[in-house]
Formats: C-alpha cells, structure tokens, sequence
C-alpha cells in the first residue's frame, strides 16, 4: 500500500494536497455554529449536480415537450418525483445555505484584509448562483417560469440604446420560446455548473493560502510556536472540523429531509403554484412573484418610479443593489474585524441591514400596493445606506480591544 | 554586448504584437458563437399577420390573439367607454400619443384606434412585458372609485385606461403599443401589416 502511495507521490501530488488542505490545514480553534454553512453550501453543490444528472435523463428541453416531461418525471419515472424535490428543495437550501454563508462574513469581518480577494469569489459565485437558479426556473415551462423570465430579460431590455438588441440576443426570439429554453437548458446544466465549480475551487484556494477568518477576527498565523512554526491557536481540519462539519451536515440533512418529505412546494415559496400551469404567451398570472431568494432585489426594482421616462432607473439600481457586495472589504475602514469588539454603531447598522434585507424580502413577494410601495423605498433607502456610509460609522465607532490570542467561551 | 545577450524592449514588442494579434483571432472565433445566438431565420420568418373576425367580438368584449408570439387584444369599445376616454387626459403621462414608437401615424388620435369602437394593441406591459389584466368595471373596490376602466398589470401596478394610455406615476413608461393593422373589409382586420395612406 504505501508502495503504491509513493508511485503516486512521486507523480502527483497526492499526500502533499492532502496535507495542505486537510490534515494539516490549519484552521482556529474557536470556530462556531455559523462556520458550518461553508462546507453545506458544498454539499448542497454535490446534491445539485447528482439530483439535475439524474433529471436531464428524463427532462425535454422542448416548449412543446418540456412542461409534460416535468410531469413525467413526477409521476411516471421510478422516484422522478423523489429526485425533482431533491433539486428543487436543494435550489432553495442552497440559497438559504449561502445567505448564512455570508451574513457569518458580514458579522465576523471575514472579507477584511487579506480575505478580500475570498470574498470577491464568494460574491461572483453568488452571482453564478443567481444566474443558474434563475435559467433553472425557466426550464419547467409553467407560468410562472415564463412569466418570471420575461420580466428578468425584459430589464436588459431597459438599459438605454443597446438594451433592446440585448434582450432579443438573450432570448434569441422576439418573445420567450423554444430558442430561449433550448439555451437556458444549456446555460443550465453545463455552463454555468463549470463556472461555478471553478470559482468554488478558487474561493477554497484563496482560503486556505490566507487562512480561515474566525469569530474573534484575530490572525491565527501571528502566534505560532516557536518550535513546530505552527499556529497556537490553529487545529488540522481533518479530524477536527471534518468531524464537526459531519455533525452539521446531518442536522442540516434531516432539515432537509423534512421539507422534502412533508413540504416540497413550501407552501409555494419553493415552487410556485402557477407553475404548475403550463406557460402561456397570452394570460399573465394575477399575482406573478419571483421565488424568495429574489424577492429583495425585486422589491428594490419595484420601489423605484420610472425617471424621464425610463424604467432604467429601477433596472440599475437592483443590479447596484447586488454589485455592492463587491465594495465591502473597502467600505468598512473598522480597526477590528469581529462583531465582538466592534461598537454600537455597526451593532446598530447591521441590525437594520438585516431588517430591510428580510422586509424587502417579505415586500417582494407581496402585490405592489401604494403603501407597500412606499415601505419598500424606506428599507431601500436603509439598504443602501447600510454600504455607502460605512466609511463614515466603521471609522468613528467605540471598539473594544482584540485579545492577542482566540477566545473560546 | 556578447552574442547571447537578450534585447528585452524586442522581447516585450513580440509579446505585446502576438498578444494583441491573438485577441483578435479569439475576437474572430468568438463571434460565430455569439451569433448564433440571435433569432435564428425560422424565428425571423414566424412572424406572419393575423386576421381576425370582428363580428366575433361583442360590444364591451376582449378577444385575445397571438401575433409574434404575443398576445394581441381587439377590443370592441362600447360609447359610453369611448365618452369616458377624453375626461382621463389630465391623469395621463401621454393622452395625445405623442410618443411616435407606441403606434402608427394611423392611430394617433384620441381613440388610438383607426375605427373608434375597435381598439387592436399588443397586451404586453412597456414595463417588463407581463400582461395586464382586463378590468372593464367602473370604480372596483381594489382599483378606486375614479377607475374608468381599463388595464391593471398584476406585475407592478401599471394601470392604462381604455385607449390603453398609461396613467401618471404607473411603473410602466409609455402607452402600450399599437401594432400595425390593417381593414381588409368591415369586419375583417389583418394585424401585422399597415395599412396605405387612406386612413
């Protein structure tokens, strides 16, 4: 055996990788509940990559075939419909997986110096995510696929002089047909997929090159021992956080199991019931809502009124509303990383950020009323206000001393 | 200066030249690709005119029909609809028509239309292209009691009135669009194709 372990090495750097990554990655000590979601959102990728195989078996990228493929699947192919909840509940687990992902970010500085380029990958695969979820919804054919899509690629349509070639570029029709199905379905199982496992390979690589942030927002690699040279306050991943990690991954499992078995549709939040209706070019459904994941965003579009005309306006700030996150490690001018030893201010701020993230969520599933309307611009407002004066309440903020070394509690 | 000695300013220059020839190779090779993803000619040549029977569509009544893929709505306005339209001009963002892209020189009026009581327009929101929905019943509870009738988009609230004008402070930036049409007898119209000069 370590015969043949040496023919390898000798090729290919195969306990060398494993040491570097795992076994002697060292990673600190102090890690809490919210440092679990990095290593679901992996395994979410892995179910969302076996389940859709297993789905692109049975699935007709066709507009005439492809609505009663879906149904087909659920009723006729052996467990089609164990395997089609599996990727529909993953879609949104994966969302919810990496919103933690990043609040965790958020509150613990971990898009700081020397982590920014991690959380510039973070925010691209975010962006991917994004892309692939929605080409994803389209390919069902219902209702609410179709419609969802025509107002997505109706708000390239918006951006002034090249935006109409655009949308039909996009679309690769007039309006919203075979062609645009026939793409999507492309974009969806193997472009995208590829982009986004490149990235996650890149935002694992970046990580472990600086090394993981933790709760206390210290650098691990300051203290080191003098006589191993290996960080204090460091432990290998592998066996320590492989085993925690395992832990979480079965809580997050039967999680899961428990939507998949008992609420698939979630009520409707995760599959919409007018997608059950197959799309049609000429009836709008009464009340069209894309899924959770997009609704903050959608409520930002909404809240703004057309400008000069234009519904621009709008279009280009939801899009703001996403790019921002790209800014952050310059936006925040903190001397301390974590919540912990930051002052009121942040406290406060990332407070409201939370609320209008989530009450812009719960808006934009809600219809457009004048009074909705308005609430929504009020919690824009606070979103974006949120980035743009950090400068401003990160560098003028009570913080408290950073202990030299992790704290555990 | 030896035989062996390296000129770096050549070096960067074969560098930079090669670079930039191939970014314009890759430019070359990425262009059929990108192409190919415009409406191929089948789609280009979908999009043939329609002929509808006006006598199918009762006085007050909507009849949905697709052209290009879109669903176009011939409406048959009854009078006290068509009264109704002058008294809404003041809450409109353009009650003249004036924006020349929303319809034909031929329906630049005040019905919109080039018989009045016939309206023929494409039920696509100018917002983001949901359908509005048909709300022909005077002062509904959800719409207020100053509703004339009309269209309300269940999208983002754009509200248009029976000429499908675009009330002031609707998401939506302009009137819907009039597609071009034509009368091939009294009761027929062919929807895809303008008509001549005769108005």
């Amino acid at each position: 055996m370590q015969k043949l372990l040496n023919w390898i090495d000798e090729r290919f750097p195969l306990t060398a990788s494993y040491k570097a990554h795992l076994s002697e990655y060292y990673a600190p000590k102090n890690f809490n509940f919210w440092y679990f979601f990095g290593s679901l959102a992996l395994l979410v990728l892995v179910i969302q990559i076996v389940s859709g195989i297993f789905l692109t078996m049975h699935y007709k990228p066709d507009a005439e075939l492809a609505f009663a493929s879906v149904e087909y699947i659920m009723r006729d192919v052996d467990y089609g419909w164990l395997i089609r909840y599996i990727h529909s509940t993953g879609a949104s687990m994966f969302f919810v997986v990496v919103y933690l992902h990043m609040f965790r970010g958020l509150i613990y500085g971990s898009y700081r110096q020397p982590r920014e380029l991690i959380w510039i990958f973070g925010v691209i695969i975010y962006l991917v995510l994004m892309g692939e979820a929605f080409m994803g919804y389209l390919l069902p054919w219902g209702q609410m696929s179709y419609w969802g899509a025509q107002v997505i690629i109706n708000l390239f349509a918006a951006i002034p002089l090249i935006g109409e070639d655009l949308s039909i570029w996009i679309r690769g029709d007039y309006v919203i047909g075979d062609a645009t199905l026939n793409r999507f379905f492309a974009f969806h199982v193997i472009a995208l997929p590829l982009v986004l496992l490149g990235l996650v390979v890149a935002h694992l690589l970046a990580l472990h090159e600086v090394g993981s942030n933790n709760p206390d927002g210290v650098e691990i690699k300051k203290l080191k021992d003098p006589e191993t040279h290996l960080p204090l306050d460091g432990i290998p991943f592998h066996p320590y956080y492989t085993v925690k990690d395992i832990l979480g991954v079965v809580v997050f499992l039967m999680v899961f199991a428990a939507i998949l078995f008992f609420a698939p549709e979630m009520g409707g939040y995760f599959l919409e019931a007018n997608n059950f209706i197959p799309a049609d070019s000429l009836k709008t459904p009464e009340h069209i809502a894309p899924v959770w994941y997009f609704t903050p965003y959608y409520a930002i579009l909404r809240a703004v009124p057309p400008i000069l005309g234009s519904q621009f306006p709008g279009v280009a700030l939801m899009g703001v509303a996403v790019l921002i996150f790209f800014a952050l490690p310059w936006l925040d001018r903190s001397p301390v990383k974590s919540i912990r030893y930051r002052g009121p201010k942040f406290k406060i701020a990332l407070a409201l950020f939370v609320i209008a993230f989530v009450g812009l969520g719960v808006l934009g599933i809600l219809p457009a009323t004048e009074l909705y309307t308005w609430i929504a611009r009020v919690l824009s407002v606070v979103y974006f206000a949120f980035f743009l004066l950090m400068p401003w309440y990160t560098r003028n903020d009570s913080v408290k001393p950073v202990p030299e070394r992790v704290t555990t509690k | 200066m030896s035989e062996l000695s390296v000129d770096p300013s050549k070096r960067r220059f074969l560098v930079t030249m090669s670079s930039a020839v191939g970014g314009v190779a890759a430019l070359g090779v990425a262009s059929p690709f990108v192409l190919s993803m415009m409406p191929s000619a089948r789609a280009k040549a979908a999009g043939a005119p329609v002929e509808v029977d006006l006598s199918k569509v009762e006085p007050g009544m909507l009849l949905a029909v697709e052209w290009r893929g879109k669903p176009v709505w011939v409406v048959n306005r009854t009078k006290e609809m068509l009264d109704m339209l002058a008294k809404n001009d003041d809450k409109l963002t353009d009650a003249a028509s004036e924006n020349t892209a929303q319809q034909p020189d031929y329906c630049k009026n005040p019905t919109r239309s080039i018989k009045p009581e016939y309206l023929i327009v494409v039920g696509i929101c100018t917002h983001l292209g949901c359908s509005p929905t048909f709300r022909k019943e005077i002062g509904p509870a959800d719409l207020g009691a100053d509703w004339s009738g009309g269209w309300f988009c269940p999208c983002h609230g754009s509200r248009f009135d029976l000429a499908a004008r675009v009330y002031n402070g609707s998401p939506a930036p302009t009137n819907l669009v009039i597609p071009p049409h034509k009368y091939l007898s009294e009761t027929r119209v062919l929807i895809g194709e303008d008509q001549g000069a005769a108005a």
